[in-house]
C-alpha cells in the first residue's frame, strides 16, 4: 500500500462488549493528527435487519470504514445509525450514510443545524486529510417514541442532557448495556465545552438506576460494573465544579487555575490536565462574574 | 599593520557599541525581527531571560480569550512589562507601566493564529528581558465579532467594572473586569474601539500603575496586579476607551464576592 494511502486509514478494531455488541474504541487523547481525530467510542449492534451503529466517527473516511467493519461483523448492512450528541469526534463520520438512516433526538437536530457546521473549519485545520470529503449529514429520522426497535432488538431511546445541550444514551434490554455517550466517560477526563453541570448530574442519575450490567462510555474503556465509570464522572465534574469556585474564591487567574494539583485518585484519567485547562475556559468567566463585586457603573 | 589592528578592532568593537541587535530569536519566529523593533525601538539592549516567567494554558481552548501570566517577581528593577504575540495583527495587547506594585499582570489576549506570546520587562536601566512560547490557535481571534456585538447588548453594559481586592499577606492582589467590546477594527463596518488605558492608585495615595491596552486584549478586559499596599487599604482605578467613556471605581478587601454557586451554567 503506499504510504500517503495507509496514512489516512484508521484500521479500526473491535472489542467484543456482549452478544451481538462491539465497540470500537478510541483514542484517549485529544483530537490529533496521528489519531485522525478517531478519540470517541462507537457501537456496533447486530441486528436481524441490519447492523445499528451509535455515534459515526469523525469524518467520512472513518464513516466508510465503519461501514465496511460492520458488514464484516453482522453479515449486513447499516439499518441505522444513532448520534448521541453534537460533538463532531461523534457525528462527523455520518457524512458516509443517508439522512434517513441517521437518527437523533428534536433536539440535537436543532443543535446539529444551528452548531453542526461551525465544527468543519476546526476539524480541517487539525485534521487535514483525514477530513477530506467529510459534510455533516443532518439525521432525518427523528426520535419520537421512548424506545425503537429494530430487527427484534429493543433500544431504550433515554433523551438527556448535561454534557451537551441534548445528549442521548442508549439502553440494550437484550444485554442490559448502557451506550451511555458523553454523560460518561471513563479513565479519561470528561470534556466539557457545552456542559450544564446541574442537567449532567441529573442525567448521571437516571443512567445510575437502569439496571445495567455494563457500560459503554462516549470515552475510555468499557466499565465492566453497573456504575464505576458513571461514579467516576460524576466525581470529576463535581471536582471541577469545587475546585473552580475555590479558585476564583482565592484570587487565582485562570492561568494557575488550569495549573492546581489534580488528587491523585484521578491519576489514571487520561488527558487530565488537558480537559481542565478547557474546563478553566468554559467556566471561569462565568464564576468571575458572580464572583467580583460590580465596583463601578456609568455615570 | 599596525593600521589595520586598529581598524579591525574599530569593526569587531561596532556590535558592543553602535548596533545593539536584537539577540537571536529562542523561539526561531518569522516575526522576531519586525515586532521586536516595534515594541522595544531603535539600538535597545534586549536578552532572553528565563526569569521573566511567561505562562499560560497548553491548549488556546477559545481563541478569542487566551490566559497569559507575566510573573517578574524574581527580578529587581522592573518598570514595564509588555505583552506581544508575534503574528496577531495587533502584536502588542499590554503596556504596564508599574510604580508600587510588584512586577506582575495576569491578563488575556486574541490569537490569530498559532503564534509566540511573550512577556517583556523593561528594566530601571532602560535594558529590557524577554521570555515567552509558542501557542498553537485557530484563526479569527483577532478578526472575530465580539460576543456582544453578536448578542447587540454591548452599549448597555459599558463602564460596567467588577473587582476584587485580596490582602494576602504581602502579596495583596487585585482583579479587575471591565465591560468592553475590545473592536480591533478588522470586523466589517465596526472601528477600532477598545478600553485604552486604566490607571491604579492605593486609598493612600501612592499610584500602583497605568495599564495601557490595545485591541488584541479579549473583549471584556480582565486585569490581576499585585499591588503594594498597607493593610486597611483599598484599591481605585480610574480609565477611558478611545471613544472617552470612563472607567472608575473603588475596590477594597471587604467587598466580598456574592455566594457563588458553583461552575454550572
Amino acid at each position: 500500500m503506499p504510504v500517503a494511502a495507509a496514512a489516512f486509514h484508521y484500521d479500526l478494531k473491535p472489542e467484543v462488549v456482549a452478544d451481538g455488541i462491539w465497540v470500537i474504541r478510541g483514542a484517549d487523547d485529544a483530537i490529533l493528527m496521528g489519531n485522525g481525530g478517531a478519540i470517541a467510542n462507537v457501537t456496533i449492534l447486530d441486528t436481524k435487519d441490519g447492523a445499528v451503529l451509535v455515534d459515526a466517527g469523525p469524518s467520512l473516511r472513518y464513516g466508510t470504514e465503519l461501514t465496511a467493519l460492520a458488514k464484516k461483523l453482522t453479515g449486513k448492512p447499516v439499518a441505522r445509525v444513532y448520534l448521541t450528541h453534537l460533538h463532531p469526534d461523534h457525528t462527523y463520520g455520518d457524512a458516509a450514510f443517508q439522512p434517513l438512516q441517521i437518527a437523533a433526538t428534536p433536539a440535537l437536530i436543532a443543535e446539529l443545524k444551528s452548531e453542526g457546521p461551525g465544527f468543519s473549519d476546526g476539524m480541517y485545520r487539525l485534521l487535514g486529510d483525514w477530513m477530506r470529503g467529510t459534510e455533516l449529514h443532518i439525521p432525518g429520522h427523528v426520535i419520537a417514541t421512548p424506545s425503537e426497535t429494530i430487527g427484534g432488538r429493543t433500544l431504550r431511546m433515554l433523551a438527556l442532557a448535561g454534557h451537551s445541550g441534548a445528549d442521548l444514551a442508549i439502553y440494550d434490554e437484550a444485554t442490559k448495556t448502557l451506550i451511555a455517550g458523553d454523560l460518561v466517560f471513563h479513565d479519561r477526563a470528561p470534556s466539557t465545552p457545552h456542559a450544564d453541570l446541574p442537567r449532567w448530574r441529573t442525567s448521571l442519575d437516571t443512567l445510575k438506576g437502569l439496571g445495567q450490567a455494563r457500560v459503554v462510555p462516549g470515552h475510555g474503556p468499557i466499565d465492566l460494573t453497573p456504575h464505576a465509570a458513571i461514579d467516576q464522572t460524576r466525581d470529576w465534574i463535581d471536582w471541577v465544579d469545587t475546585a473552580l469556585t475555590d479558585a476564583i474564591q482565592a484570587g487565582l487567574d485562570p492561568v494557575e487555575a488550569g495549573e492546581i494539583a489534580i488528587p491523585p485518585r484521578f491519576a489514571m484519567m487520561k488527558a487530565a490536565r488537558y480537559e481542565l485547562q478547557r474546563s478553566v475556559s468554559h467556566f471561569y468567566p462565568g464564576l468571575e462574574e458572580r464572583s467580583l463585586p460590580l465596583v463601578g457603573k456609568r455615570a | 599593520m599596525k593600521t589595520l589592528g586598529i581598524l579591525l578592532a574599530g569593526l569587531l568593537a561596532i556590535p558592543a557599541t553602535a548596533d545593539a541587535a536584537l539577540p537571536k530569536d529562542q523561539l526561531g519566529s518569522p516575526m522576531w525581527g519586525y515586532v521586536g523593533k516595534q515594541v522595544f525601538g531603535e539600538n535597545a539592549v534586549v536578552r532572553f531571560d528565563p526569569r521573566v516567567k511567561v505562562d499560560f494554558p497548553k491548549i488556546a481552548e477559545n481563541q478569542r480569550s487566551f490566559p497569559v501570566q507575566v510573573d517578574a517577581r524574581a527580578i529587581p528593577n522592573v518598570v514595564r512589562i509588555v505583552i506581544f504575540a508575534d503574528m496577531n495583527p495587533i502584536q502588542q495587547s499590554i503596556d504596564f507601566s508599574l510604580a508600587n506594585a510588584e512586577p506582575f499582570i495576569a491578563t488575556r489576549i486574541k490569537l490569530d493564529q498559532r503564534t509566540p506570546v511573550r512577556g517583556a520587562v523593561q528594566l530601571k536601566d532602560g535594558s529590557w528581558l524577554v521570555s515567552g512560547g509558542w501557542i498553537d490557535a485557530a484563526g479569527g481571534g483577532c478578526s472575530a465579532p465580539p460576543v456582544s456585538r453578536v448578542k447587540g447588548d454591548w452599549a448597555q453594559h459599558l463602564g460596567e467594572s467588577r473587582g476584587r481586592l485580596w490582602e494576602n499577606a504581602g502579596a495583596a492582589r487585585v482583579m479587575l473586569s471591565f465591560r468592553h467590546p475590545m473592536d480591533t477594527g478588522f470586523v466589517d463596518n465596526i472601528p477600532a474601539y477598545y478600553l485604552e488605558r486604566m490607571t491604579v492608585t492605593s486609598s493612600g495615595g501612592s499610584a500602583i500603575g497605568t495599564v495601557h491596552m490595545q485591541a488584541s486584549v479579549a473583549e471584556d478586559p480582565v486585569l490581576t496586579l499585585m499591588p503594594k499596599i498597607k493593610p486597611g487599604e483599598s484599591v481605585s482605578f480610574d480609565g477611558r476607551d478611545t471613544n472617552g467613556i470612563e472607567y472608575a471605581g473603588i475596590v477594597t478587601a471587604a467587598t466580598v464576592g456574592a455566594a457563588v454557586q458553583g461552575a454550572g451554567r
